[in-house]
């Protein structure tokens, strides 16, 4: 990787590296709350690194990723109830589900676009929400505990909260390398420039709408997978996690981040979730605050935390 | 070098196109022959951006056909077409801004070099797509300008730049949308050099304003009004045709005489 | 036969209901392309407004009539500080800044309501099933709730399509900047059509609050089944949104009264109790699915942009 020295590099590397040593702080200090804390804000940051490769890269404002949450999470779920705990069948078909589903939603989405398409991403969302809602014997609403977490032969132990962060950490970086090498590629710079100039990109000669869906597949398997995640580290999953509010919450990482920006999400999912939790220690009225402050951000800091480093930065 | 009993490259028949109550394509025929260089004229609002959208796929006709190298490419979509061997340049520059110019034509001749469904490797560095780009950025004057950001070249180069992409995708047929719009004196006859150039390898379609660039390098001239074909030949018989000067070239000109 | 007649009647209820809440937010995307999330924040401060002011004033209709001219208020006060700042904007940009509106009204909500919800008890007079046919009862609030929802959809008709407003109001929603060319005033013009369709959401709210719910949270629910009717009936366009809503709220409602017993016939009991309201919840997004498919500018597009 070629990285000048400037701001933003800094504050990844600072970021990444608080993030590695975290389990040992968390260890001489004896606060198990913010390892648990931080497993949350990587799995969400991962999400959110999915949530960018469509929107920061690929232009398609998906106001529903939080479904693919709900999916990789029931996978889990589903078939810990049903008695198959090992994860090496229930993660691949985690990622499998996600991915069906990304195929049929996207291919009847991608139909649209801008406002449509974000309502319409809303609106499926919404009936993955509804619809497991209705499974009562998995919990319906009131959602499906998961006794066991999901077994992986002795190999790693994602009961112990200290191998289960790394496990997820690993997830994170791994993530987002595969989506580095992903938007550098021939396929990556395609999807780039639908969103630049579609037009232009389709004169040439590509075909835009097959490059976008196959973005979204698979930005959806990888939100898949920390749906799975996610569903281990609360040993609970929920319709609620698919709410259509949580896919808002997502879509607010990204941008508080900065939308197309490789690490953006991180710093986005770490900053967001973090004054979530202060907040929410002075006040039990944190939305108050944060709702305005939203409006703030999208008004005036255009580009986001990566955005204002990057010009801080250069002048 | 133009052989005009060959079957010609592309036929348009009877291409019809409506806007709500306009008429914007009125049963257009039309045929360019193999190696030529057809300039299409006529005055602002004759439909000429709208007939080379349809013929690219931008725009479907409401009635018609389009045939290219024998295929019936009617109801092609762009991509499609693009692959077929034509190619576009547009009258509002078309680019990707947040690309730079390598970027833009690496991307074009990228499109025609197998499939893109490539998610590993980076396509930056693929020797033979950086390679072309170059020759293609080279031939249009822009090799210096070559990692400039799109949005900081200036309007002149953005139009050297759409014409290097279209030369990028190795094209059979190029339709060029007012290649020299906004380009100052020097620009203009360096790309009037480069057309010249450029016929002998490529059949071109050239929709222009700029009259001598016209009769300086067609081989024929259509003229176009209110989306009608009035005149079709070669450029002496269009400058003299009465019609075409009453329409466009100018009143002045047209012989007062009208006493047969 | 008698259920088939109350339900349809229930389903034009909802899809009228539903209609109203559309209309407003295709008004405002069609002319001031502006996507308003918040709206269904309007949604829900109508019905606490309206609970509010009938306990304090004792009476159903002065509290119903305060209410809505709050919620008016509320929706010009809105527009005027905020929401003017995001015309022009990207859409995104807009449905962040009104996702962050929403979260911003929860919580007001429930700082001054309190967390549990209101409820709005309905005068005497209102609660007297009318005879609609020999032998056939429906609730008269549901009837007023049909009735007024048709006067409302009837004077929008009038004067989107009779009155000079409404001339501007059509013509911004096919071309915006010609009806700023006009030297009409834009800003005004912008800030009515707003307070119209809060005024709208405000209507829909309390209207539905005696019958299903004053809560947290009531309108983003609602707010999605409002953008499937947009998108089904094509945005920017009444008369789109008022069929697609009928046909809806018709297909919501009776789906889930019939679909369970329907699937009792095919499927095992048990499976049909479990299939049953998952397969309901989902008949409508299956319908925006399919028109999806079929017609992606929605069955009554406004114009071309």
């Amino acid at each position: 990787m070629n990285f000048p020295l400037d701001l933003r590099n800094v504050v990844v590397a600072l970021v990444a590296a608080g993030l590695l040593l975290l389990p040992l702080y968390s260890a001489l200090s004896g606060n198990i709350f913010i390892l648990t804390l931080f497993t949350r804000i990587i799995i969400f940051a991962l999400a959110a690194a999915s949530l960018n490769l469509i929107m920061g890269y690929g232009g398609m404002m998906s106001f529903g990723h939080a479904a693919y949450l709900g999916i990789g999470g029931y996978a889990v779920g589903i078939l810990a109830a049903e008695g198959i705990g090992s994860g090496f069948i229930q993660w691949p078909l985690a990622l499998a589900v996600s991915a069906l589903y990304a195929l049929v939603i996207g291919a009847l989405s991608l139909r649209t676009r801008g406002v449509y398409f974000i309502m319409i991403t809303l609106a499926f969302a919404q009936m993955a929400y509804y619809v497991a809602s209705g499974l009562s014997r998995y919990g319906g609403d009131d959602g499906l505990t998961i006794y066991k977490r999901s077994d992986f032969a002795g190999l790693i132990n994602p009961g112990n909260r200290v191998q289960f962060y790394y496990l997820c950490l690993a997830c994170l970086f791994g993530g987002i390398y595969l989506i580095w090498r992903i938007v550098n590629s021939r396929f990556g710079l395609v999807v780039q420039g639908v969103r630049s100039n579609e037009q232009r990109m389709q004169a040439i000669g590509f075909h835009a709408n097959r490059y976008r869906l196959v973005c979204f597949v698979i930005a959806g398997t990888i939100c898949g997978l920390a749906g799975a995640l996610l569903a281990n580290n609360t040993d609970f999953v929920s319709p609620a996690v698919m709410y259509w509010t949580r896919s808002g919450d997502l879509m607010v990482m990204v941008i508080l981040g900065g939308m197309g920006s490789l690490f953006g999400p991180v710093i986005g999912a770490v900053v967001y979730l973090v004054l979530e939790e202060v907040l929410s220690q002075f006040t039990e009225y944190w939305a108050l605050i944060m709702g305005p402050l939203l409006l703030l951000i999208v008004l005036f800091a255009r580009g986001g935390i990566m955005g204002l480093l990057g010009r801080m930065s250069r002048g | 070098m133009v052989d005009s009993l060959a079957d010609p490259l592309l036929r348009v028949e009877k291409l019809v196109r409506r806007f709500g109550g306009i008429l914007a394509t009125d049963n257009l025929s039309l045929d360019v022959a193999a190696g030529e260089l057809h300039a299409i004229i006529g005055p602002n609002g004759a439909g000429k951006t709208t007939l080379i959208s349809q013929l690219t796929g931008q725009l479907m006709p409401n009635s018609g056909a389009i045939h290219f190298a024998g295929r019936d490419v009617t109801g092609l979509p762009s991509y499609r077409r693009s692959r077929l061997g034509l190619a576009r340049s547009f009258q509002i520059t078309s680019l990707l801004p947040d690309f730079t110019a390598a970027d833009n034509v690496a991307l074009a001749a990228q499109a025609h070099d197998g499939h893109s469904f490539r998610f590993w490797g980076n396509a930056r560095k693929e020797k033979h797509l950086r390679d072309a780009a170059r020759s293609a950025l080279t031939r249009v004057g822009l090799e210096a300008r070559a990692d400039v950001p799109v949005s900081e070249l200036s309007h002149g180069e953005q139009r050297e730049l759409e014409l290097a992409v279209a030369l990028a995708t190795k094209p059979q047929l190029l339709l060029l949308d007012e290649p020299m719009a906004g380009l100052g004196a020097t620009e203009s006859t360096r790309m009037v050099a480069l057309l010249k150039e450029l016929r002998r390898e490529v059949t071109i379609v050239l929709v222009e304003h700029d009259m001598e660039a016209v009769f300086a390098l067609a081989d024929r001239i259509t003229v176009l009004v209110y989306g009608r074909v009035i005149a079709s030949g070669m450029p002496e018989a269009i400058r003299r045709d009465e019609e075409v000067r009453r329409a466009y070239l100018g009143d002045q000109h047209a012989v007062t005489s009208h006493v047969q | 036969m008698l259920v088939l007649v109350e339900q349809s009647l229930n389903g034009l209820q909802f899809g009228l209901l539903l209609f109203l809440l559309a209309a407003g937010l295709t008004l405002v995307f069609g002319i001031m392309d502006f996507v308003n999330l918040a709206h269904g924040s309007l949604y829900m401060m109508g019905a606490y407004f309206a609970a509010t002011f009938v306990a304090w004033t004792g009476s159903f209709v002065i509290g119903v009539a305060l209410a809505l001219g709050a919620t008016l208020l509320l929706g010009i006060a809105l527009e005027y500080v905020a929401l003017r700042h995001l015309y022009g904007r990207d859409h995104l940009d807009q449905v962040l800044a009104t996702f962050g509106l929403i979260l911003f009204f929860n919580d007001a909500v429930r700082l001054i309501w309190g967390p549990a919800g209101l409820a709005l008890p309905l005068p005497a007079w209102l609660t007297v099933p009318v005879q609609i046919m020999p032998g056939v009862y429906y609730p008269a609030y549901r009837l007023a709730i049909i009735v007024t929802a048709l006067a409302v959809a009837a004077m929008l008709y009038v004067v989107v399509m009779r009155t000079r407003i409404g001339m501007l109001i059509r013509a911004g929603a096919s071309n915006r900047e010609m009806i700023g060319a006009l030297g009409i005033n834009i800003k005004l013009l912008f800030t009515l059509v707003f307070g119209l369709g809060a005024a709208l959401a405000g209507l829909a709210g309390l209207m539905q609050a005696p019958i299903l719910t004053v809560q947290i949270g009531m309108g983003e629910n609602i707010l999605i089944l409002a953008f499937v009717i947009i998108v089904i009936g094509g945005i920017g366009s009444i008369r789109g949104a008022f069929l697609a809503a009928i046909f809806v709220g018709m297909i919501d409602t009776l789906g889930r009264a019939f679909l369970p017993d329907l699937l009792r016939k095919v499927l095992s009991s048990a499976a049909a109790s479990t299939a049953a309201p998952a397969l309901s919840s989902m008949l409508i997004y299956l319908l925006m699915a399919i028109v999806l498919v079929v017609r992606p500018e929605g069955l009554f597009p406004a114009a071309r942009r």
